[in-house]
């Protein structure tokens, strides 16, 4: 029985773990995929005004640039893309604006094979998000978010016109055919937000073999800050940061990004202290029950007293014996928490509707993700916990008089 | 009558810290006791039998004068003296039995056992012959939760002298005990006492108990009242 609400605790404690992890983790491999990357290279001057999307002051040759991307850091999946503002007129009839609005762009390689498992287009998470017609097929077709396709009043199958500006800073239109709409839940993306194919953009805004980003997503799936740091400073060896050119690539990591930054900290921050807390209470409760576990078994040393064992080796027993249930609990309860983190790491919690319009950028299935160190995480309020309770319950030993100890197993 | 002395107490006093002041539980105690008695502190409750008892058994320390058990003068003795001489030559029986719940009846009675040196082989043998003396042979494989109180308190015999003691120590065994069960649990110690020359020392307050006792040592308030010899 102390083995199992050892078990109970530190499997709790391990799928806390993971379930946090998992949670923090999500939210920002959500972000790296929609639009910062683990890491991005851009040029040093849209970099410094990277909120304003500056077209103008795009990477160049980017085929090449790439090209070089994957040859130096082949574990990385590096993609172009261009983000971008600009406007959306929707036309009526007769050909007279029907509606207007601002859109947030994004040009991303939806048809070409070489972007990788699935494409960018799975990795947006385009098709689970898909609310009506269905996802670009070919040159032309763009997605909306839903809500912005209801503001405009536009449906699949409906012509739109991008108005933007070029690289060299002209007025363009561009006309496209509506496939179907999408919601990300996530608001900022929700509002307003155009998904095209890169190649179309480029004939947009007169962009050829250029990009306003190329996007790096590590083999793991998973951001790593060190990892990132590493990449950079290969980065930086290869592409000096030359002073005075202005469309000198730099490389910014996820963590350079507007908030990201503080994201990532504030995450692994709450995480921490989430999982500390709870380790807190976690570790008071076994330490209890390992205090309880003992006191109770007051009588029992009473007899063993009796018989003539002594109290070293009574005490030793019990500090062994608690020592025993903590490591069985704790490899028992981690094999549990792993258990249910695989699952829940597997085929996530679907909080679908519940998340729905929040502001932030969460994702709506929570997934949990285990990490080396959720094999040994448990083992601390497991082990330490259940043995200090036993060690305090057992100086009731040699603080009581044998013949005290034998009242309280009478009472 | 007896030929030697197996407890000399002389002058003991045990006082309790109790609130502010303390508590005199035993007055002074001289009394000697000798190989093979069957004798019984006798005396109204709060008399101080269980603390006698406990002193006499090292469970608990004489505040003043002194208990020799066995030679071994009991306010002198380490924590691991006194646990060697339980273990080797003293055996208890308490009146709620005090079994090891979880355990078998073999293993409550193999415990002492288990504590001084003997094989497994002999530990069986002993178990067995012990559990032979309290007509328990057929409860092996029980657990204390599955004895009625009659049978308990015979497998707390049994524990008691597996290990042939010198000196058994019984307090109130017959109190959770139907008038039937009583008398054959105090006939089955009569009996090990006659032909073992075990030493049982009781405390208790039960009529049933002092009629078998051939030696009747009344206490009253921490003192020796007075003492009845019955000699057949
Ligand atoms: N640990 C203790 N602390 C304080 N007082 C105690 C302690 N143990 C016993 N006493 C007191 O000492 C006195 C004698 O107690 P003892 O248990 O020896 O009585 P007893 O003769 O065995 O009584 P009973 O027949 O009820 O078992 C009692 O008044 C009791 O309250
Ligand atoms: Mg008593």
């Amino acid at each position: 029985m102390p083995i199992l609400i050892v078990a109970v605790g530190v499997a709790m404690s391990v799928f806390l773990h993971a379930y946090i992890t998992g949670l923090m983790n999500d939210s920002i491999e959500m972000n790296a995929k929609l639009s910062f990357g683990h890491v991005k290279v851009v040029t040093k001057s849209f970099a410094e005004n990277i909120s304003q999307m500056p077209t103008d002051l795009a990477l160049l040759e980017t085929t090449a640039l790439k090209e070089k991307l994957n040859q130096e850091f082949p574990d990385v999946a590096w993609v172009e893309r261009i983000q971008f503002g600009g406007l959306i007129d929707a036309p009526d009839e007769n050909g007279e604006t029907k509606s207007q609005g601002p859109a947030l762009g994004i040009g991303v390689d939806l048809f070409s094979a070489s972007t990788g498992q699935g494409g960018e287009a799975e990795r947006m998470g385009m098709a689970k998000s898909l609310v009506r017609g269905r996802l670009p097929e070919m040159k032309g077709e763009i997605v909306l978010s839903e809500l912005f396709s209801q503001k405009l009043g536009v449906n699949p199958g409906d012509k739109i016109t991008l108005i933007g500006s070029t690289m060299n800073g002209a007025m363009s239109y561009y006309n496209f055919i509506l496939a179907g709409t999408l919601s990300f839940g996530v608001q900022v993306m929700d509002k307003g937000t155009i998904v095209a194919d890169i190649e179309d953009v480029r004939l947009a805004l007169d962009m050829d073999d250029a990009a306003t980003e190329i996007t790096g997503l590590f083999g793991s799936g998973y951001f790593s800050a060190d990892l990132a740091a590493d990449v950079k400073e290969k980065f930086l060896s290869d592409f000096p940061n030359l002073e005075n050119d202005e469309y000198a690539p730099v490389m910014l990591s996820l963590k350079d990004q507007g908030s990201m930054g503080q994201f990532v900290d504030l995450s692994n921050t709450m995480g921490s202290i989430i999982t500390f807390v709870f380790m807190l209470a976690m570790s008071l409760v076994l330490w209890n029950a390992g205090l309880l576990g003992g006191i109770r078994r007051y009588g029992e040393f009473g007899i063993r007293l009796a018989m003539g064992e002594e109290k070293k080796q009574v005490y030793r027993t019990l500090v062994y014996e608690s020592v025993m249930i903590g490591i069985a609990g704790s490899v028992f309860g981690t094999a549990i928490g792993l258990f249910f983190a695989w699952l829940m790491q597997t085929y996530g919690l679907d909080l679908g509707d519940s998340m729905k319009g929040s502001s932030m950028m969460m994702p709506t299935i929570i997934r949990a993700r285990i990490t080396p160190v959720d094999f040994y995480i448990g083992f601390l309020p497991g082990i330490v916990s259940t043995l200090i309770g036993a060690m305090l319950a057992g100086i009731g030993i040699y603080k009581r008089k044998t013949s005290q100890l034998f009242k309280e197993l009478e009472a | 009558m007896e030929n030697s002395a197996i407890i000399q107490i002389n002058q003991l006093i045990k006082r309790f810290p109790m609130g502010k002041g303390e508590f005199t539980a035993l007055k002074g105690i001289n009394l000697d006791f000798g190989t093979g008695e069957f004798a019984g502190l006798i005396g109204p409750s709060g008399s101080g039998k269980t603390t006698l008892l406990n002193i006499i058994g090292s469970l608990d320390m004489p505040t003043e004068g002194e208990a020799v058990v066995l030679g071994k003068p009991i306010s002198k003795l380490s924590s691991k003296e006194s646990a060697k001489l339980r273990k080797e030559s003293l055996g208890f029986i308490f009146q709620s039995y005090n079994l090891l719940q979880v355990h078998t009846v073999f293993e409550n009675v193999e415990f002492p056992l288990l504590l001084l040196d003997y094989t497994t082989a002999e530990r069986k043998k002993m178990v067995m012959d012990a559990l032979e003396w309290v007509g328990l042979t057929d409860k092996v494989k029980s657990k204390p939760p599955q004895l009625s109180g009659g049978e308990c308190q015979r497998v707390a015999i049994a524990r008691a002298m597996v290990k042939k003691p010198s000196l058994v120590l019984a307090d109130e065994p017959t109190a959770n005990l139907d008038a039937a069960n009583s008398h054959n649990i105090l006939q089955t110690m009569l009996n090990l006492n006659r032909e073992l020359k075990t030493t049982f020392i009781f405390a208790t307050h039960d009529e049933k108990v002092i009629g078998y006792l051939k030696r009747k040592i009344f206490l009253k308030d921490g003192l020796v009242d007075h003492e009845e010899w019955i000699n057949q």
